[in-house]
């Protein structure tokens, strides 16, 4: 091993002398690719390598840390506040380097870490530059320990990074309220040759079939690319859209492009899948394209006597989410999806039951609930169909549970329903005859009969 | 017996063929050579290349049906077929997969292919040339059994495992013998890792040399392990006749059940089987 380290230096090195006897290379010259140096963070900064903490992030939470490393002198800190820390609330930031790397020829980012406590870093990976992140890449929520541990995360397809300048980012924050610390090093791209057997996704590989309407957009979410690594595991990734290359079955219908956003055209079908890296992706959208849409009628009270959580006509309160996930039994897709002419309307498939958080909002001094709702599907509505409308109040813990929420639901039968039109409803607040707090409502939850899968929301808020 | 083509137990060699000059550089530097010939028999006495589409050659493949006893004494976990479901020939490979599917009260099938009763011989090199699948619980083997002997059973029949490997360890295969006092958990075996490179993403040739008193083994161009009668610790059983077995199991205590990460259909290329027989003389 060494004795081949050696000629390969001695064969640099003549590489070297040749290159200093060439002519200068003119001006006209364009250089076709960047440096292929694969090192982010050995024993410290490599050349070009910036620190950018990410906006509202604990600024500090970096340090290069020269008491504690797994090889070599140093490894990168990161301390991770507490709740409340009134210098930022996450640890979070991106190392790009100044001028572009081309890592083609990698095909995993690697680093060995470890932390204080076992937790679990919410985002970390690499393609982020504070730019346009063509080809950001994600391990979300990965779990370390406290012993010194290698981690690897296989590049989607190293191909496309001939000129990446987003070396490593993470975000990371307080775990049930309290900081950690934790440590990176030896970060570094690398050839493993064992990262093999791609199977990537869109939609999360499911197969969605989705009513919708002429002239709208809907992006493409649920982006994976997943390896078999050397130890058997199989590592899922989030993949930018850069990665894939989107096709549609019907152009005359519905287009799509390299930022897997879909253009509904005409009236028909169309079924929209990806490649990635010449693989097929699990995971498809068929888009049954119905007519012009109508959108919901423009609220007309005064935004004074509202409270909105989801408006394109009043300012509304943070929303935490759009489809919060309640394990084993929710199936339904979709959130904040649709956007027509810039009026967005919150779009679920596979709706069993849904939920969005928000706030938390006193309502006291409102009087109702206002929600516009759309049943896309031309599907038959009978005696068992319903909605059900629920909201929470998370009591004056502001957290769900504690034993203080307070929860109440309504029913909107059958005769309330009616598909391929807007169903506009106002429930005063009397009609949730269970909901005795309304000053830290934080939930409203849609559930389904069966066979009603597919719901447009729009113009969600509470009314004097 | 040619004893200069022994080599020392877990010594790694490299294949005197190789062209690169980096290489051979390095070699040259060495004090003593350490270049070995990893085979020696060069006389071929059965070839399947599977350049017949459909079922495997009847003339030289019977077929193991069935969950056999006890999972084929490992807890084994799939139902063996000869269906083209299971076992089929294309493009000049042969294709063994493993399907989760509910058949005959199993939750897989898959097949296991064997040379029994039709071919079967003392001695000799025996290879093939295989891209594995992948996935835990995954167990794809290409292997010898002893033949049949009035009133012996297992393990005094004797076992060599040419290739064993586990589809959640996908860079390392296994070279195994089993006779009596050193069957099961207390084989012996010795582990081939590849580096920078895996078993299941392009073809990879697992062979013996078997010759009276020594197996040696060896992955493509690398004599990764020779077995004498002085590694084993009981009596050597590698003197009669042997049959060749190609299967790929789905669990079983070698590997642990497959799981919910576990991808199927996995499928065992195989490009050829070859059979050399010895030249050395007395067998």
């Amino acid at each position: 091993m060494m004795k081949t380290n050696i000629y390969k230096l001695i064969c640099a090195g003549i590489l070297i002398g040749f290159t200093a006897c060439e002519r200068p290379l003119s001006d006209d010259v364009e250089f076709a690719t960047y440096a292929s140096n694969g090192d982010v963070f050995l024993d410290g900064f490599t050349a070009g390598l910036n620190y950018f903490p990410f906006e509202g992030s604990k600024l500090d939470a970096f340090t290069v840390d020269a008491d504690v490393s797994y090889d070599g002198e140093a490894s990168m800190r990161i301390d991770v506040p507490n709740f409340g820390d009134p210098a930022g609330a996450y640890a979070g930031a991106v190392f790009p380097t100044d001028s572009p790397r081309d890592l083609s020829g990698y095909d995993a980012l690697t680093f060995w870490a470890k932390a204080t406590k076992a937790a679990t870093i919410n985002e970390i990976g690499f393609g982020n530059n504070f730019g346009e992140n063509k080809f950001l890449v994600t391990k979300t929520n990965l779990r370390i320990s406290t012993n010194w541990v290698k981690y690897t995360i296989p590049i989607p397809d190293p191909s496309k990074l001939v000129a990446e300048s987003g070396l490593f980012w993470y975000s990371e924050g307080p775990e049930d309220g309290d900081g950690y610390t934790f440590w990176v090093d030896e970060i570094q791209f690398e050839k493993l040759g064992t990262v093999a057997q791609p199977r990537p996704a869109i939609l999360n590989g499911e197969d969605v079939e989705q009513s919708t309407f002429t002239d709208i957009t809907i992006p493409i979410t649920g982006l994976t690319q997943t390896f078999n690594l050397a130890n058997g595991i199989n590592q899922t990734v989030n993949a930018a859209p850069g990665y894939f290359t989107f096709e549609t079955s019907n152009p005359g219908v519905a287009l799509v492009n390299e930022q897997g956003v879909v253009t509904t055209l005409n009236e028909g079908t169309a079924v929209i899948t990806a490649l990635l890296g010449g693989v097929r992706a699990a995971g498809s959208l068929t888009l049954n394209v119905g007519g012009a849409f109508e959108l919901a009628p423009v609220p007309t009270r005064p935004a004074a006597d509202v409270i909105s959580v989801y408006s394109d006509a009043y300012t509304n309160v943070n929303v935490d989410f759009y489809n919060g996930f309640f394990e084993p039994f929710q199936t339904t897709l979709g959130g904040d999806d649709l956007n027509i002419n810039g009026n967005r309307i919150i779009s679920y498939t596979d709706l069993n039951f849904v939920g969005i958080q928000f706030g938390r909002v006193n309502a006291s001094a409102m009087t109702g609930l206002h929600v516009d709702l759309y049943i896309p599907e031309s599907i038959t509505l009978n005696d068992n169909s319903f909605i059900d409308i629920e909201l929470q109040d998370y009591g004056s813990d502001a957290v769900t549970g504690g034993g203080d929420d307070t929860v109440s639901r309504i029913k909107l039968p059958a005769d309330r329903l009616q598909t391929g039109q807007w169903i506009s409803v106002d429930i005063p607040f009397t009609d949730f005859t269970a909901l005795s707090n309304r000053s830290n409502l934080g939930l409203i939850l849609f559930q389904s009969s069966e066979g009603l899968s597919e719901l447009l929301v729009d113009n969600i808020y509470f009314y004097r | 017996m040619k004893n200069k083509k022994r080599l020392k137990r877990g010594l790694r060699v490299l294949a005197a063929k190789l062209p690169l000059l980096c290489t051979l550089l390095v070699l040259a530097s060495c004090s003593t050579s350490e270049e070995q010939t990893v085979v020696t028999f060069t006389d071929l006495v059965l070839e399947d290349n599977f350049d017949v589409d459909g079922a495997p050659n009847a003339e030289i493949w019977n077929y193991n049906i069935g969950t056999g006893e006890n999972g084929w004494g490992n807890n084994e976990l799939q139902y063996y077929t000869s269906r083209s479901e299971n076992v089929n020939v294309q493009n000049g490979y042969l294709l063994i997969t493993a399907r989760k599917e509910n058949y005959e009260g199993s939750g897989y099938t898959s097949a296991r292919l064997l040379t029994k009763g039709k071919f079967e011989r003392t001695y000799g090199r025996y290879e093939a040339r295989i891209e594995l699948p992948y996935g835990q619980g995954i167990w794809p083997a290409f292997w010898l059994l002893g033949s049949d002997i009035p009133g012996e059973i297992w393990p005094q029949i004797g076992e060599i495992d040419i290739m064993e490997y586990r589809g959640q360890e996908p860079t390392v295969v296994l070279g195994t013998v089993h006779g009596p006092g050193y069957s099961a958990g207390q084989s012996v075996s010795k582990r081939y890792e590849l580096e920078n490179d895996r078993f299941d993403t392009g073809f990879h040739i697992f062979g013996i040399e078997w010759g009276p008193e020594y197996i040696n083994f060896y992955v493509d161009d690398v004599l990764y392990n020779q077995i004498t009668p002085d590694d084993v610790p009981g009596e050597w059983v590698f003197n009669h006749d042997f049959y060749i077995i190609l299967n790929l199991a789905v669990g079983g205590s070698f590997v642990g059940s497959p799981n919910a990460e576990t991808v199927f259909p996995q499928t065992m290329l195989v490009d050829y089987v070859r059979v050399y027989q010895s030249n050395i003389p007395n067998n």
